[in-house]
């Protein structure tokens, strides 16, 4: 008899550790697969699971290997009908490589494989420079909090309810009719009584008596505990999902003519970044699209980020066309109101007092959240710093931003320097974890 | 008409397993095997796995114990890939050359599956690997499972002491010259045992730990070292070093003047898992073959004892004839030679020879034609012989018309392939010796060996690839694996080409050029 091994338990993953390695290897070329995925596909979409081709660079394993196109070889084939010693079959393709062995390099190409969420968002956020607290943040699906639901007979012994116990332990002593101390107390009052007078033959009986009623009394005392396992309750908790609302981000861009490739790159990842931290944080998230040149509109996604449209520039546009969806669909007691502008700076001269007043007046009254990036080129990023002067919407804004501390602004010229913008808010989140 | 007394001997009924129907029907073949075939097994250890198990080992290279590295997890990934799309199925068993001798079993498999796979893996692989003899001299099945566990760990702990990446780089190197890795021709050392092993390193770590540089500062003794003759000193350190060496890495591993112990170690361990894995290269056929024949035979046998139901016979006649099939070369599904068919084919043609031979038989195969006993004839051919001269020896006449083998030259320069050879009077011997050469690993693998090195000038390591019927090496990949070498022996390292029949020299690569 042969030993038997049921392995079918054992844990599972083994060649995880061989996976990681494998992505490590590969990590330049599948960042830029997941940089292109963010490029082409919607601003909700990344948060998932995402097939990428295999990598080609930096994965080859190279031996001493013949090559196909020299020397003599012989094949010997199984199946022959119709030759004879002496034939001459053409070589197909016609070319010096006649190898009979189908070549798998082409099929190699349209290998995809799957990367898990996690894998895919640690890829995003790899020249993000985020906080790995933040990080690890995001990545969770949920967070929660434990809340109290009734009670249950088991669970560790922290979380026993006492009042709920003893009114257990309570009821069934009554039912039970376990004697109560002052019962005892009285008996033996009466004991004391009867032996300190004169003993007589009536006093000698009752004493017996009340001897015997003690000592039942006390044992049906033990056998009845005070508390038994059988009243101990535990509070039970149940993991909430929090905080338990909706939220809506609106995405504002100038899609003005300045606006280039690396421009839009650059905001979509900013706006990427709010959306996955509103995910984490919501339930429900809902995207609005407006882009402005000297008129604003609400647009789908796809035209948000393709269309280019020629025009002026004028800011205020797009906060009325914001404040005005708000007052349509989004009311400010039912929704959190988050808004994320991205632009180059520029904007019609007079219009900047205009947003300012919007802004001061309505739209940060009504927003959680506003946070705005002005994109710049990477050779003025050390020319501008922080200091003060800028472009015309950058000084209108910043009189906005020392008044309200839920006002962000900066200047990007890189993909690490999005998440500054954020960190007030990531800051300010609270301990998300559930609890365990 | 199958009669109630005959029903109740069945060994197993449905297509549901479980372990006492497992154990029942192991019992029953190893007890037929050994009685009727008279196998030699070493014992079974039997384990279910899933699939997802299963794709695991297949990316370990079939081993339960593997070290981490990058390139499984690319294994893992195609794979994975191919399994999904459902491109290939998985095997229904793995069996790993050791003592006790591991079969994994697929969960999904059914009983009559079960059953064909118990008699394939735990008693044909088995009775192969314990009896023929390249497995008995090369490889140590006992010792393997503890020294992969062993290579496992010490990997491991590379990795926490060196980091990652620089044990990374260590078995990229060593991988790309796993093919160059094994000695062909003399025994190599025995797998020392795990204390030996762990003696060794200890040693390895007090001199890691007395290291002391002053020694280096000693000026060297006066007087000898005065160049008298170049030749007789070249010939003199060719034969210190053991020149030419055609196992790269065991040359690498003892003279590379780079590597730190560590770095030897692993070099060592990719070596001996290589040359683990040599015999089984060298055996395709025949151990595919023998168990195939184990199982058809033995599956067979119980059928006509009325063990095996009808019905489970059906199924395991179906699974059998697919693992056989062999199209023809002009069939879009053809892929080379099927190893299982031609070893079950030669195999049957062998008992055919022994109990009815033809006037042909007794005039190609006098030593066993007609003998009568085919099992000796079998398990004789199963424990001395490899693929090439197992073809070689026994390759009827009447096998190569059963499967009209032809023979096609292939000159790289011409725009025509020819016919060769094809299954006539004047055709079989060279079919049979073309086919003999196609499978042997020797041969086929590049010749590439250590000729010269001087450890006192630039220690500039000089490699010979002999070039075989003209067939050079493939550039890129050249290329790469030379600079490989270069990383292990850590001076410059040049490759000669150099034709094996005239020996003209016919391009020479450095690595100073790449």
């Amino acid at each position: 008899m042969p030993i038997f091994i049921d392995r079918r338990l054992n844990p599972k993953d083994k060649s995880l550790g061989n996976r990681q390695r494998f992505l490590k290897r590969a990590h330049e070329e599948l960042k830029r697969s997941i940089r292109d995925k963010i490029r082409t596909s919607g601003i909700a979409e990344i948060d998932r699971e995402h097939a990428v081709p295999m990598p080609r660079k930096g994965i080859s394993e190279p031996t001493f290997s013949d090559a196909k196109d020299s020397g003599r070889r012989q094949h010997i084939l199984p199946g022959n009908k119709t030759f004879s010693p002496g034939d001459l079959i053409p070589k197909p393709g016609g070319g010096g490589a006649g190898s009979s062995a189908p070549g798998n390099t082409e099929s190699e190409d349209d290998f995809r494989f799957v990367l898990s969420r996690e894998e895919v968002l640690d890829l995003f956020f790899e020249d993000l420079e985020l906080p790995d607290l933040v990080k690890l943040n995001l990545k969770q699906i949920l967070s929660f909090k434990p809340r109290r639901a009734g009670f249950a007979a088991t669970g560790s012994p922290t979380n026993i309810n006492v009042g709920r116990t003893m009114r257990n332990s309570h009821g069934r002593r009554i039912a039970l009719k376990r004697p109560k101390q002052e019962e005892l107390d009285a008996i033996a009052r009466q004991l004391a009584e009867l032996e300190s007078k004169p003993s007589n033959a009536a006093t000698r009986e009752r004493i017996a008596i009340l001897r015997e009623e003690l000592e039942r009394l006390e044992r049906r005392r033990k056998r009845i505990a005070y508390v038994d396992p059988v009243d101990i309750r535990f509070s039970r908790f149940d993991p909430q999902p929090l905080p338990n609302a909706n939220a809506v981000m609106f995405c504002l861009m100038d899609v003005s003519g300045s606006m280039g490739e690396r421009e839009k790159d650059l905001a979509k990842r900013f706006f990427v970044l709010l959306h996955l931290f509103l995910t984490r944080r919501y339930e429900r998230t809902e995207i609005v699209f407006i882009r402005h040149t000297h008129e604003a509109k609400e647009v789908d996604e796809h035209t948000f980020f393709y269309h280019t449209q020629s025009g002026g520039t004028v800011v205020s546009t797009a906060l009325e066309e914001m404040q005005r969806i708000i007052e349509q669909r989004y009311p400010a007691a039912e929704w959190n109101i988050y808004a994320a502008q991205a632009s180059d700076g520029d904007n019609f001269a007079t219009d900047s007092e205009r947003c300012i007043e919007l802004l001061d007046r309505r739209l940060m009254r009504l927003c959680q959240y506003f946070a705005y990036v002005e994109i710049i080129d990477e050779r003025e990023s050390h020319i501008f710093g922080s200091t003060e002067n800028g472009t015309s919407l950058w000084r209108a804004y910043s009189a906005v931003d020392g008044k309200w501390p839920n006002f962000q602004m900066r200047r990007i010229a890189a993909p690490a320097d999005i998440y500054p913008v954020f960190r007030e808010l990531f800051a300010r989140q609270p301990a998300l974890r559930k609890s365990a | 008409m199958v009669s109630q007394a005959r029903k109740s001997e069945l060994l197993f009924s449905g297509s549901d397993w479980d372990f006492a129907k497992l154990s029942r029907v192991y019992d029953e073949i190893e007890a037929i095997g050994k009685e009727e075939l008279r196998l030699d097994i070493y014992p079974v250890q039997m384990e279910v796995i899933s699939s997802e198990q299963m794709l695991d080992a297949y990316s370990s290279v079939g081993m339960p114990l593997m070290y981490r590295h990058w390139s499984f997890g690319k294994r893992f990934l195609y794979d994975e890939l191919l399994y999904r799309k459902g491109a290939r199925g998985l095997a229904y068993e793995l069996v790993i050359n050791s003592n006790p001798c591991i079969v994994y079993l697929m969960e999904e498999n059914t009983m009559a599956l079960q059953a064909l796979v118990t008699a394939h893996a735990a008693l044909g692989h088995n009775h192969f690997f314990k009896n023929n003899h390249l497995f008995r001299q090369w490889t140590d099945a006992g010792g393997i499972l503890s020294y992969l566990d062993f290579a496992k760990s010490y990997i491991a702990r590379c990795e926490e002491r060196h980091g990652l990446a620089p044990v990374e780089a260590m078995l990229d190197s060593a991988h790309a010259l796993m093919e160059q890795g094994v000695f062909r021709y003399h025994r190599p050392p025995k797998l020392s045992s795990e204390q030996q092993r762990e003696g060794l390193r200890e040693r390895l770590e007090y001199e890691e730990r007395s290291f002391n540089d002053l020694w280096r500062t000693l000026p060297p003794s006066q007087g000898k070292n005065k160049p008298e003759a170049e030749d007789e000193s070249l010939a003199e350190r060719k034969k210190s070093l053991n020149l030419p060496e055609e196992n790269l890495l065991y040359f690498l591993e003892k003279n590379s003047l780079v590597l730190q112990p560590w770095q030897r170690e692993i070099v060592r361990i990719v070596r001996v898992i290589a040359q683990y894995f040599y015999p089984q290269r060298q055996t395709q056929v025949m151990n595919e073959g023998c168990a195939t024949f184990v199982h058809y035979t033995l599956m067979n046998m119980l059928f006509d004892r009325g063990r095996i139901s009808e019905g489970a016979m059906l199924e395991i006649l179906r699974n059998h004839s697919n693992v056989v099939f062999q199209p023809a070369f002009d069939d879009p599904r053809f892929s080379g030679i099927n190893p299982y068919a031609l070893g079950l084919d030669m195999m049957q043609d062998i008992q055919r020879i022994s109990t009815e031979p033809t006037a042909e038989d007794r005039d190609w195969f006098p030593d066993i034609a007609g003998r009568g006993d085919w099992r000796d004839t079998l398990l004789d051919a199963w424990a001395n012989h490899r693929d090439e001269s197992f073809i070689r020896q026994y390759l009827s006449p009447a096998l190569i018309r059963k499967w009209r083998l032809f023979v096609l030259a292939d000159g790289a320069d011409e725009p025509h392939f020819e016919v060769a050879s094809i299954h006539n009077e004047r055709g079989y011997s060279k079919i049979r010796s073309a086919l003999a050469q196609s499978y042997d690993v020797g041969a086929r693998r590049p010749d590439i060996q250590v000729v010269d090195v001087d450890l006192l000038g630039n220690r500039h390591l000089r490699l010979q690839h002999n070039v075989k019927d003209g067939i050079l090496l493939e550039e890129e990949s050249r290329d790469a694996t030379l600079r490989h070498i270069r990383s292990l022996w850590g001076y410059d390292v040049s490759l000669a080409a150099v034709d094996a029949e005239t020996g003209a020299m016919l391009s020479e690569r450095s690595t100073k050029e790449i």
